[in-house]
């Protein structure tokens, strides 16, 4: 028998090793510059142009110098809207599925099902949008009806989301609640729920700037207008977002400055994406201070 | 009051498989009674009956008679979150809540119904001096219960399993996961609470036990061995099994 004393650990696996450090980071390198070369290019030809007047001010259809004042707002109304529909919902679900539901066929189905909602195409919820709202309700294209579809996108992965980041949470936890006495209401949201915020809040950042640039499901549920003067908070305006109104002069306007409109459009789009996402991170950042 | 702790003919399943057969077992107020025995052996899963925790674990069935202070702990008007109050636990790794010091230990009264400021900062000084850890942690309240060391964490988690005032207090192995200096701190702290506590250890360390408790039983397959006081049974065991085991003969 060969004695184990001779046997030299192997070059090609030190080589292997080396060479797998060095593709990784040339990997992360060329994904980094790419992000980085999109957020150049969108924001070169937009941001330096965008004004006060631009963000606020009334859309034109045949003068140049139009605004993007009432799709901005409605972009911020119909994401909070939807959010506000969804995140109770999914909360909920994700608890149920995380912490009451047994482990049987009809849990795992449901749970199958969330995972296919969250692939079907965006504009399949405008379809149900429009068949809910404008064809059952007869209301029209408005930003209730946009929210509303908006929300039923956002449900499935806003449920899967919220269930793994509560099950994520070690299981000493709730014995420890448990074993002071406390009822599993009170372990949910006293123990576990706080312990989970950070997921919930990532996933919340994530569908949240994905709502936000959803255009699939605004055109159809919400119309490609938006109200014809500022501040309207009216439910039943026209649901036209930022998003939706970039595809719109891009490819359907006839105002001379439309390409300058949608390259500052996309930049305002990219800012307040990019602004949601950093806004989510401030209450982690002081929960992670306050927790160290 | 030898059997304020009174377990008779339990059997425990789970599922099909068997845990726990025919354990009868005393154990007496203001005494510590270690449980131990090679893993597997069910030492654990008994200490789990005394506060209900095996009831968060689905399919599992338990027969025969356990009761506390001669109230019934399965008797069908039990109120099982008022007797998790009154029978407190600690567990092998350190779990505070994440949470500052002093909410980890107000947590359980709070729960409870205590709102008062006044009454909370009493109860939390109580709580963490009875754990001899009120001297380190007391100019940090507001820090987290994470950021203490492992034994701290576990001297906090038994400050706040006294918190709500229990007449017994299991430990579960509770000194596993620490090194020797924090252990021993737990193992002195232990010998204070028998004073007002009663207390069921499950412990791996057979020194552990030797040196703490007042009685051992001793657990294999399930069943109860042999229990007797802890002298007597490190000294003179009746049982061949228990005598290959503590002397290291297997386990």
């Amino acid at each position: 028998m060969q004695n184990l004393k001779d046997f030299k650990a192997s070059k090609l696996a030190k080589i292997f090793n080396q060479f797998f450090m060095v593709s990784m980071w040339v990997l992360g390198i060329i994904t980094v510059f790419f992000v980085l070369l999109l957020l150049f290019l969108i924001l070169k030809d937009g941001l330096p142009y965008v004004t006060w007047d631009f963000v606020i001010g009334l859309p034109s259809e045949i003068d140049a110098g139009g605004g993007i004042g009432p799709m901005l707002l409605n972009s911020f109304y119909v994401t909070i809207l939807s959010l506000l529909v969804s995140i109770p919902i999914s909360l909920g679900a994700g608890i149920y599925l995380a912490e009451y539901a047994p482990d049987n066929k009809l849990t795992s189905t449901i749970r199958v099902c969330v995972e296919g909602l969250s692939s079907v195409p965006s504009i399949v919820f405008g379809l149900i949008g429009i068949a809910l709202f404008v064809e059952y309700f007869q209301i029209g294209l408005t930003i209730i009806g946009a929210s509303l579809s908006l929300a039923m996108l956002n449900l499935p992965l806003l449920t899967r989301v919220s269930e793994e980041s509560i099950r994520a949470v070690p299981h000493s936890y709730r014995e420890g609640s448990y074993a002071l006495g406390a009822t599993k209401l009170q372990t949910i949201f006293k123990v576990v729920i706080p312990v989970a915020m950070r997921g919930l809040i990532t996933g919340l950042s994530l569908v949240a700037g994905r709502a936000f640039g959803e255009s699939a499901v605004i055109i159809l549920a919400g119309g490609v207008n938006a109200s014809a003067e500022m501040w309207d908070f009216s439910l039943f305006s026209p649901g036209g977002t930022l998003a939706v109104h970039l595809w719109y002069v891009q490819s359907e306007a006839i105002v001379p400055d439309a390409k300058e409109i949608a390259h500052k459009s996309a930049a305002v789009l990219l800012f307040v994406v990019l602004a949601i996402n950093l806004l989510f991170r401030i209450p982690l950042w002081w929960m992670e201070r306050k927790m160290k | 009051m030898n059997d304020y702790i009174n377990l008779h003919d339990v059997n425990l399943f789970y599922g099909t498989n068997q845990a726990l057969k025919d354990v009868k077992l005393q154990a007496a107020k203001h005494e510590i009674t270690a449980f131990i025995g090679p893993s597997g052996c069910g030492k654990s899963t008994l200490l789990r009956c005394l506060n209900r925790m095996n009831d968060l674990i689905p399919n599992v069935k338990i027969t025969g008679e356990i009761s506390v202070a001669g109230e019934s702990l399965y008797g069908a008007n039990t109120d099982v979150e008022s007797l998790r109050k009154n029978i407190g636990m600690v567990f092998q790794a350190p779990n505070p809540f994440m949470m500052s010091i002093y909410d980890n230990i107000a947590f359980g009264p709070r729960r409870f119904g205590v709102k008062s400021k006044a009454i909370l900062d009493e109860i939390v000084e109580k709580s963490l001096r009875a754990a001899v850890l009120w001297d380190e942690v007391k100019d940090q309240l507001k820090k987290s219960g994470l950021s203490l060391s492992g034994g701290q964490q576990q001297r906090l988690c038994i400050a706040r399993a006294l918190s709500v005032e229990p007449d017994v207090l299991l430990m579960d192995e509770a000194t596993a996961s620490l090194d020797p200096i924090s252990t021993m701190k737990i193992e002195e702290l232990v010998q204070q609470l028998k004073k007002d506590y009663t207390i069921v250890m499950v412990t791996h360390n057979m020194q552990q036990a030797a040196r703490v408790s007042d009685k051992t039983c001793f657990f294999l397959n399930g069943e109860v061995i042999e229990s007797a006081p802890t002298k007597t049974l490190f000294n003179n065991p009746e049982d061949k099994r228990t005598e290959d085991y503590i002397t290291g003969r297997f386990g």
